[in-house]
């Protein structure tokens, strides 16, 4: 594994910067992953040789854009196991693919009265789309609550899940309690009661395999940034038959078929839902980032993030006066650890931790609710990636504890 | 590695202010109060004036925070009590400029008080929110800023 990881950090120039003259330790991947040479690369090569708009010349070189923008399609659908390239549409981020599904098939199918069934560990972008449908169509928004273990409570789930609901929307991976759901049995259940799937894959698409046919899946949202790619380009995959009879939300070039002074006829899905230029290098780029994970492996990323995790968990554990959120157990916890110091404020550790070259996030993590939940206003969280090693792990924890010490000295 | 960096932005006044904070409570009889929050950790704040012939008689205020916050909010109380409010909004913007890292007169400096200590934060550029926030809400009370009362939607 070192002779591999050391190669794999070669390929990400980021990693050997230094912050506050010390090297860079990178834990916030969850908040954005850094990007390899091969997509930075990638994205170069594109504007250097084959920059024209899409879908618009008959020209060489519109044709050569194009085709790789098109080509990208069928390599995210690939990724995916998707049943086609039509079912992937391409937009600004998980959080624009997740308000597309709320407006515009969300409207379609909700009614008064009906609901509609989140869970309270989602962030804002897979919760607040959901509240604004539930206050403009007058359905009911339910939060599925959390066990003992601060896991998702199936329990809960069934019982909430009724005849009324109509969509059922989860994360497949908490970015705060390093839990990830069982999709394929939620689906299972939602599917029963005649619900439709929304999964918010934004944390679980760099970290595992995602089949979205296995899955069942109706809907499935996730963004470049958080696999490798460049910001500004995000996915939604949607069932063909559904994309089929949802209404456009935007409205301009590129999304139509024919235009008169009073009315306009779209084009088919996807395509219908990419009004104007298209973030085109962003797709370039992340055709390379899903090249670059697969040469990498899936299999390989989570066996090397389950054996960092594995490692730090139980060292953090051993902290006195630290607690960790979510389950507790470290083969329930993936690469994702929330975690607050007593009588220590998150942003207090976070510049501490800064101060030793150690980049990790403290806040609400864009999940207000379930802060509310846990009875905290904030916490600190640390995330994985595969390209982090076993020396990081300790050099985490060790910088954790001095960062203690510190404030213990001076209270 | 060392933490050494960072004993010039917790010193130990800076520490006692955030575990003995000046001034926190509501008032009873303010003629303003603010609240603000910290969008990146929910921390909210609360400022509470009571004005008396255009001079800060009280000022106080509540809510939770970190360290740099908390004793911001407390130095800020200390610093703006029974102070015309011309004066004190000149007094927030001078805070303003401190944590920027701009130099401000040294008689306004004496009279933020403890809170000119909190010019160290120009080396922190990433906790500045933390500071200002007390004091953005305080000059809010003080009619300085416009504040967007944003309802729940
Ligand atoms: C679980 C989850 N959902 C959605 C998002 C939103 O992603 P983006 O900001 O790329 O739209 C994030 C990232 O912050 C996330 O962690």
């Amino acid at each position: 594994m070192a002779n591999k990881f050391e190669t794999i950090a070669k390929d990400f120039p980021i990693l050997s910067r230094r912050v506050n003259s010390e090297p860079l330790l990178y834990l916030d991947n969850a908040a954005t992953s850094q990007t390899p040479n091969q997509v930075l690369e990638r994205i170069s090569d594109f504007y250097q040789t084959s920059n024209a708009n899409v879908h618009r010349g008959v020209y060489t070189l519109a044709n050569e854009a194009t085709e790789a923008y098109e080509q990208v399609r069928e390599k995210v659908a690939a990724f995916i196991h998707a049943p086609n390239a039509k079912s992937i549409v391409y937009t600004r981020s998980t959080t624009e693919s997740l308000n597309l599904i709320a407006s515009s098939f969300g409207d379609l199918v909700v009614n008064q009265d009906d609901e509609i069934l989140i869970t309270i560990m989602e962030h804002h972008s897979n919760l607040i789309p959901w509240q604004q449908l539930a206050k403009r169509t007058h359905a009911k928004l339910r939060y599925v609550m959390l066990t003992d273990d601060q896991t998702l409570d199936l329990q809960d789930f069934r019982k909430k899940l009724n005849e009324h609901t109509k969509i059922v929307s989860v994360a497949q991976t908490s970015n705060v309690l390093g839990v990830t759901n069982p999709i394929k049995l939620i689906a299972k259940l939602a599917h029963e009661k005649h619900a439709y799937v929304v999964v918010d894959a934004a944390q679980s698409v760099a970290h595992q395999k995602i089949d979205v046919q296995d899955l069942n899946v109706d809907f499935l949202a996730f963004s470049g940034h958080k696999m490798l790619g460049p910001t500004g380009i995000g996915v939604l995959f949607g069932k063909p038959e559904l994309l089929k009879v949802m209404p456009p939300i935007q409205f301009g070039g590129e999304m139509i078929e024919n235009v008169t002074q009073t009315q306009a006829k779209w084009q088919q899905a996807p395509w219908k839902f990419e009004a104007g230029t298209p973030n085109i290098g962003g797709v370039i780029g992340l055709g390379a980032a899903i090249d670059y994970l697969k040469a990498i492996g899936m299999p390989w990323i989570e066996a090397t993030e389950r054996e960092l995790i594995e490692r730090l968990l139980p060292e953090l554990e051993q902290v006195a006066g630290l607690t960790i959120y979510g389950p507790q157990n470290v083969v329930q916890h993936n690469g994702i650890v929330a975690f607050n110091l007593k009588n220590l404020h998150p942003h207090d550790v976070a510049t501490g931790l800064d101060m030793l070259g150690v980049e990790v996030r403290a806040g609400h993590h864009c999940a207000q609710p379930l802060m509310t939940t846990l009875g905290v206003e904030a916490t600190v969280r640390a995330s994985l990636s595969f390209y982090n090693s076993l020396t990081d792990m300790d050099r985490f924890v060790y910088a954790v504890k001095m960062v203690k010490e510190f404030f213990d000295r001076e209270s | 590695m060392s933490l050494n960096k960072l004993n010039q932005l917790y010193r130990a006044v800076v520490l006692d202010h955030a575990s003995h904070p000046h001034h926190k409570n509501d008032l009873a009889d303010a003629t303003q109060s603010i609240e603000l929050h910290n969008i990146s950790c929910g921390d909210d704040i609360r400022v509470f004036v009571k004005i008396t012939t255009n001079k800060v008689e009280k000022i106080s205020f509540t809510g939770n925070g970190c360290t740099i916050s908390q004793a911001s909010a407390s130095m800020m109380t200390d610093a703006l009590t029974g102070v015309p409010i011309t004066k004190a909004l000149e007094e927030c913007d001078a805070f303003f400029q401190l944590t920027m890292g701009q130099t401000v007169p040294t008689t306004t400096q004496n009279d933020l008080g403890d809170a000119a200590i909190l010019g160290s934060l120009a080396a922190f550029p990433a906790r500045i929110k933390c500071a200002t926030l007390a004091w953005h809400a305080a000059k809010t009370a003080l009619g300085g800023e416009e504040n967007e009362y944003n309802n729940f939607e």
